[in-house]
């Protein structure tokens, strides 16, 4: 007997949960990106778990892990790229003190 | 199996330490480093899922490439005080209230879910099999995910190099 796919999600639905809470808390730029890498790869979890116990189990579940971590390097890259642009012009990456908007 | 179990459990108790940690920490570099535990320990968890390349590409990039360019970005920029004087008690009370609701909306969704199948020989030659996949069936995505990543190559390097007019100023 194996490890149901259950527990696999609720693992995964924690992970997402850790993530979205510091994501939504956090004060520091880097750390709210930080989390929203952990709740993706919350995601992947869940991709390769129904990869093996799904509906259809296959290989197709691990291709799509694969592309969402191309995508989340992608991102993270971008989002450095946005934060050091945005520690030049504003000399702060605390995200309450990026409100130009919001005057 | 219940060496499969024990592995699952431990393996997960450090990808969830490594969350919790990662939550409480002061000083940000902690934060990363504790997250680093959560990777690798995710990778395990692929292993058990019998997905070797997926554990072997998270390793690689997770523990690797995003947990240096993260500790660059904390390099290049100035930490004072850390950030832990996040807003008003009330703001996170709130978005612990949203965060447990939401869990628990999609525990009481997943918590009997199963399906009865299982893959077999998904471990049996893993990267040939999604070599296999990925350069037959999928392999317009595949071409267009180097045209996404050439793009942000290209953005990151705009974004971040300094503005040479503005600096003569």
């Amino acid at each position: 007997m194996s490890v149901p796919l259950s527990a696999y999600l609720v693992f995964a639905l924690l992970l997402f949960c850790i993530g979205l809470y510091g994501a939504l808390t956090k004060r520091n730029t880097v750390i709210v990106l930080i989390c929203i890498e952990l709740m993706l790869n919350a995601v992947n979890v869940n991709l390769v778990a129904f990869s093996k116990y799904g509906v259809n189990p296959g290989i197709t579940g691990q291709l799509f892990s694969l592309f969402t971590i191309t995508v989340a390097a992608a991102e993270v890259a971008v989002g450095l790229a946005i934060l050091i642009a945005l520690y030049r012009n504003r000399k702060t990456i605390h995200i309450d003190e990026v409100d130009t908007m919001k005057r | 199996m219940s060496g499969q179990y024990l592995a699952f459990f431990v393996l997960a108790l450090i990808a969830l330490g490594g969350g919790i940690f990662m939550l409480n920490l002061n000083k940000v570099v902690h934060m990363v480093v504790a997250l680093v535990f959560t990777f690798v320990s995710i990778a395990g968890i692929y292993v058990l899922l019998s997905a070797e390349f997926v554990a072997a590409v998270q390793v690689l990039i997770y523990s690797g490439a995003i947990t240096i360019i993260m500790l660059f970005g904390i390099m290049l920029t100035r930490h004072q005080d850390d950030g832990q004087s996040t807003g008003s008690p009330l703001r996170k009370a709130l978005a612990l209230l949203g965060t447990v609701a939401f869990g628990a909306v999609m525990y009481i969704g997943i918590r009997t879910l199963d399906f009865g199948t299982e893959a077999v020989g998904l471990h049996e030659n893993n990267t040939e099999q999604i070599g296999i996949a990925l350069y037959s069936k999928y392999v317009i995505p595949f071409e267009l995910t180097s045209v996404l990543l050439l793009v942000a190559l290209i953005g990151a390097v705009i974004l971040a190099k300094k503005d040479d007019k503005e600096e003569g100023e």
